[in-house]
């Protein structure tokens, strides 16, 4: 018998007033996938993400992560399942230094948890993990207030904040935008990383040859719903996404 | 006029930047440097009441419970952000709660106060957990209306003495323990609130101001959180509630007015919000003050409404982060 999938959603829906932001959306994710989601501005990504991680409240669907019924788990106890998130707008917790403000998930109960409560020192844990996501750890960054750094290290340190959770699942949520080519060069060995330490991803995204380099599969979705779900290179080739993404750059 | 060529500089002193490492408890002079201004503010306030008579001593004590209340609103406001301008329902609670157990039980003063505190806070918290959920404008219009509820409920169910309140209830020992209760209770207040916001809970709440989205994807429930805070600031009004009530020997509705929510802003923004220590200053300057303008009637609201303006046009920073400046940094001008 096949095991039962990590994250299975089922026709979730969503509505704002009139707005269809998300309409009958069904995804299934595998322990080790990288799975792209790619679509126009406005076409309901980030909805999603705020569906599955419980953000907000569907009309319509089911969310099953791990066999357990999510649907309306509130967002810190399906975070403690194992299931986070990064945001799109990067909003550190700006009065504190940087790595204080992995001290956040790393009180949460899931670490608590999971380390059986032999943290230690939760501020050097807090250093080890801003040393992995890619802080200098001599150089005085991770002291520095949240708030002051640039953006390449917000990027980090909102991976890092998921990280210190110890999931199984995060959803980056164009965790690539706004940075230059280099800075995301030197991600995206970050994000396979965090792959071979057996954090299952979903990457939305808008840089799409960033993200074929990673993503194993890719669903496209435009005016909230699926319109096509394969292999990367092979999604493109589909009429229908060309269209989408060729009919916006007309308008 | 703004003279363009020339501008202000500042420079730390010498003294301030040896005293940032560890090795400054090997020298007096950096542990002097470090130290004095926080005895300063102890010595000052303990050794304050000596020097004034019956009246200013009763107007300190009043500064006291104000300074409990703007602690706790600066501590919700800016380390937990919650504007909460309900501190007259703390004051209330704890107040009614001390004074019905001493007309009831005949237990003392100083036997009601803890237990008042404790209950009162608990009271209270549980009260503003419904409004907990609220953000910013909304929570600070809903803990506006709580006092006046309560205040209302009193008097038109005509419970606890009604419109006429509790008279009679026993009074404290003696004047200095009047006065010491509320002065130790200040000086302790404010060191555990400033221990406790750089603790991990204190970590998790300035969060959860900053970004409570991220916090809840931390798996963090930010109501439960929220709940303690508010029990931590509940408390020190209540207590300033229940100490009110022995020194009076009287409780009644007036321990709802709106003086308690509102002084504690215009001490808050005086002092300097978020410096926990300047609110406190902040209400220990103006308490007396507006005691000192009674004399001038109505005017007094229109003067104190200067004071305030001015602060928040030209010293926007507070007092306390302009005497910090001023002891941390030195000051010359130079040529642009
Ligand atoms: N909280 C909300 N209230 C009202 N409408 C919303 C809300 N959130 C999203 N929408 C609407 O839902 C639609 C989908 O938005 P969403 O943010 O999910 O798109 P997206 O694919 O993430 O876009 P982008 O690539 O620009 O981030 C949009 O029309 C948006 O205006
Ligand atoms: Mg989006």
């Amino acid at each position: 018998m096949k095991e039962a999938p990590l994250l299975k959603v089922v026709n979730i829906s969503k509505a704002f007033g009139g707005v269809q932001a998300v309409l009958n959306v069904s995804l299934t994710l595998e322990k080790g996938d990288i799975l792209g989601i790619i679509g126009p501005n406005g076409s309901g990504k980030t909805t999603l993400a705020n569906l599955i991680t419980g953000f907000v409240r569907p009309n319509r669907g089911t969310v099953l992560f791990k066999g357990h019924n999510i649907t309306r788990t509130p967002p810190h106890k399906i975070a403690n399942l194992g299931l986070t998130r990064t945001f799109q707008v990067m909003r550190p917790y700006n009065s504190l230094s940087a790595y204080k403000n992995l001290i956040v998930p790393l009180k949460s109960p899931r670490v608590r948890q999971t380390r059986g409560g032999k943290l230690g020192d939760t501020d050097a844990v807090a250093l080890d993990i801003l040393e992995e996501i890619g802080f200098e750890r001599d150089a005085r960054v991770p002291y520095k207030i949240a708030g002051s750094l640039p953006l390449g290290y917000l990027k980090r340190l909102e991976l890092g904040r998921c990280f210190a959770l110890d999931p199984e699942v995060i959803i980056c949520d164009e965790i690539f935008s706004g940075l230059s080519m280099s800075e995301i060069t030197s991600m995206i060995p970050l994000m396979e990383r965090l792959q071979i330490e057996g954090v299952t991803l979903i990457m939305i995204e808008h840089r799409l040859r960033e993200l074929f380099r990673l993503a194993n599969r890719v669903i496209v979705m435009n005016f909230g719903q699926k319109i096509a779900e394969g292999i990367a290179q092979e999604v493109m080739e589909d009429p229908k996404v060309k269209k989408a993404y060729l009919g916006r750059e007309r308008s | 006029m703004v003279d363009e060529t020339r501008r202000k500089k500042r420079l730390d002193r010498s003294i301030k930047v040896r005293t940032e490492g560890l090795y400054a408890i090997s020298s007096g002079a950096e542990m002097f440097y470090l130290i004095l201004p926080r005895a300063a503010l102890i010595v000052g306030l303990l050794a304050l009441p000596l020097f004034l008579d019956m009246y200013w001593q009763k107007v300190l004590c009043a500064a006291g419970v104000y300074a409990l209340l703007s602690l706790g609103f600066d501590f919700l406001a800016e380390y937990v952000g919650l504007v909460c301008l309900g501190g007259a329902f703390f004051i209330g609670t704890g107040g009614y709660i001390s004074g019905l157990l001493n007309s009831y039980f005949g237990w003392s003063g100083l036997l009601c106060i803890p237990i008042a505190t404790l209950g009162g806070a608990i009271f209270s918290t549980l009260v503003f957990i419904p409004a907990l959920r609220l953000r910013g404008i909304y929570f600070a219009i809903i803990s506006f209306m709580f006092p006046i509820f309560a205040r209302d409920i009193i008097t038109t169910l005509n419970i606890f003495g009604g419109t006429e309140g509790i008279s009679a209830l026993g009074t404290l020992p003696n004047v200095w323990t009047e006065i010491y209760l509320i002065l130790l209770a200040v000086i302790i207040a404010l060191f555990a609130i400033r221990r406790l916001v750089n603790e991990d809970i204190g970590l998790i709440l300035r969060g959860i101001k900053d970004n409570d989205q991220a916090v809840k994807a931390s798996g963090i429930s930010i109501t439960s959180y929220k709940i303690k805070a508010m029990f931590i600031a509940s408390l020190l009004g209540s207590f300033g509630g229940a100490y009110l009530s022995h020194k009076y020997g009287w409780v009644g509705i007036s321990l709802f007015a709106m003086d308690f929510s509102i002084l504690p802003i215009a001490a808050s923004v005086m002092g300097g919000m978020g410096s926990l220590a300047g609110p406190v200053l902040g209400a220990f300057a103006l308490t007396p003050l507006s005691e000192a303008l009674r004399g001038f009637g109505q005017l007094r609201v229109v003067i104190y409404c200067f004071i305030l303006i001015g602060f928040i046009v030209y010293k926007p920073e507070g007092l306390l982060i302009y005497f910090q400046r001023k002891y941390h940094q030195f000051e010359l001008w130079e040529k642009v």
